[in-house]
């Protein structure tokens, strides 16, 4: 299943936070988004899953999602949104008890999507006791329960330390070779931008339009930590970006 | 630069201002009052009229739990307590709730609750037993309507409290409306939900004795009234304890629900 974006524009009351974007997202890929803080990367994210609404323009569902697929559009959130009270096996349950799966045709999900982001021996440990990059390996496990025709992922690295950042880019990366997914991948980040993206889109500063669509043709496998071709790419796109950010740096906040 | 003959250590300047849990201190405040006061009407620096001699109110105590009237008093007080709490916390968190998820019962209820809130609810009282009858049923009424308004307030602070990140996150999976509600709002809400608590039933405890005065034979305020009356210290205080101990023991009940529904807490 592809999504098209068709000229998408959006304002918050007289504040143009978005003009005319149109964008494909092929199957099987992931399209990262970067642009400086502010030109609407997660009120794009939002249009996509359904989230919020556009005012101008269309988000197409090209073809249909695949047969077992749940919940084709499912977010991985910044901040995680685990639920607190319950351990990492009911937080994979609860997005599964809606579409009454339970008893073993759960206890089956859940056990590979444990195994699939190495949870096995947390299952019933609850979300305080977990380290953040932890938690959003449980929500990526949430995510890969409903099997997902297109994960919708907004910063989902940025609230980590570097270094557990270093470690999920490794699992994302395994995660998408062993059954390559569709990915919609927003991120302040071009590091990972760069690890991670087939075709790395930039948007300007609001009102975030589309400047540029970087496409790196190195699999996903071979990129490495301090890639000498993909610092290359992140030096173009930091030189597209920097006048940009500065400005969007130097803007008052009056939305 | 580095002259350590005048080295001095950091003075340490952080530490306080972080609750910490001492166990049995509660305890040795209530044993040195009693006994201060204890001595001091025992070698007569507190005359018997100011204070009564908390071994005399022990022995009153003793003997109400003799004569059978401890019974007698406490278990009509306690059924009033726990009918006219249900109901009004009952009621109360469910129109929290709706207060809570739906805009137009809030524009509509609020001010409402805002108007009910700040009454005595005790001044309502002949109001109540021309409704509802001199007997129980005005009892029961006073103490659901007392506790209603708190338990309103809290509820639907606490389900606006609730982390929106959440609901998305359960919209975002196809999650349904009323699973939402029951799986992330509801549980969501139960911190203040239950703090709520603890000033409802205090609330009501105060409303049960209140009703007693006004029109009861037998209850834990008919009796503290009556002692009251008759200048009874001893008997009076017998009853204050038998109220504070009630207190102390609802307050323990929360604590153990918070204990055991709120274990995902940091």
């Amino acid at each position: 299943m592809d999504i098209r974006l068709q000229s998408v524009s959006h304002s918050y009351g007289e504040t143009e936070v978005m003009r005319d974007i149109t964008l494909d997202i092929p199957s099987g890929k992931i399209v990262c988004i970067v642009g400086p803080s502010g030109c609407g990367k997660s009120t794009l994210l939002r249009f996509i899953g359904g989230l919020e609404k556009p005012d101008q323009g269309d988000i197409l569902q090209m073809g249909e999602p695949p047969r077992n697929c749940l919940n084709p559009l499912t977010y991985i959130f910044q901040d995680f949104a685990l639920l607190p009270w319950r351990t990492v096996w009911g937080n994979i349950s609860l997005v599964l008890e809606d579409h009454d799966i339970r008893g073993t045709r759960a206890k089956t999900i859940i056990q590979d999507v444990l195994t699939r982001t190495k949870l096995s021996d947390f299952a019933h440990a609850l979300p305080k006791q977990l380290s953040g990059g932890m938690k959003q390996r449980v929500a990526i496990a949430r995510a890969l329960a409903v099997n997902p025709a297109v994960m919708l992922m907004d910063e989902p690295l940025s609230a980590l330390d570097s270094q557990t950042r270093e470690l999920l880019m490794d699992d994302l990366i395994a995660l998408w070779t062993r059954t390559p997914f569709t990915a919609v991948y927003v991120t302040h980040n071009l590091a990972e931008a760069v690890r991670l993206g087939h075709s790395i889109v930039v948007l300007s500063r609001r009102p975030g339009q589309i400047r540029e669509i970087v496409t790196i043709d190195k699999p996903l496998a071979d990129r490495s930590y301090a890639d000498a071709d993909l610092e290359a790419q992140q030096k173009h796109l930091w030189d597209l970006m920097r006048d940009e950010a500065r400005a969007a740096d130097a803007e008052l906040i009056n939305v | 630069m580095s002259d350590f003959t005048k080295a001095k250590s950091v003075r340490f300047r952080g530490g306080g201002f972080a609750p910490k849990s001492h166990k049995g201190i509660g305890l040795v405040a209530f044993i040195v009052l009693i006994t201060l006061a204890e001595i001091g009407t025992r070698y007569g620096y507190i005359s018997a009229l100011t204070l009564p001699r908390p071994s005399d109110v022990l022995a009153t105590f003793q003997q109400l739990y003799e004569t059978g009237l401890l019974w007698k008093h406490l278990l009509p007080s306690l059924s009033r307590l726990i009918v006219g709490a249900a109901l009004g916390v009952t009621v109360g968190i469910g129109v929290g709730v709706l207060i809570g998820l739906f805009s137009y019962i809030r524009a509509g209820l609020v001010p409402l609750v805002a108007a009910i809130f700040p009454i005595p609810k005790i001044a309502l009282l002949p109001l109540f037993i021309i409704w509802f009858g001199i007997d129980e049923g005005s009892k029961y009424a006073l103490i659901a309507f007392g506790t209603f308004t708190p338990t309103v307030v809290a509820t639907y602070g606490a389900v606006d409290n609730v982390d929106r990140t959440l609901i998305r996150m359960g919209q975002s999976f196809g999650l349904s409306w009323f699973s939402i509600v029951r799986k992330i709002v509801l549980p969501g809400a139960m911190p203040g939900i239950l703090s709520g608590l603890r000033i409802s039933l205090a609330i009501a405890i105060i409303l049960l004795v209140a009703a007693e005065m006004l029109g009861a034979e037998y209850g834990i305020g008919a009796y503290i009234l009556e002692a009251g009356s008759l200048y009874d210290l001893e008997r009076l205080f017998a009853g204050v304890v038998i109220l504070s101990v009630l207190g102390v023991i609802v307050s323990a009940v929360i604590g153990l629900i918070e204990r055991v529904l709120l274990r995902w807490r940091t």
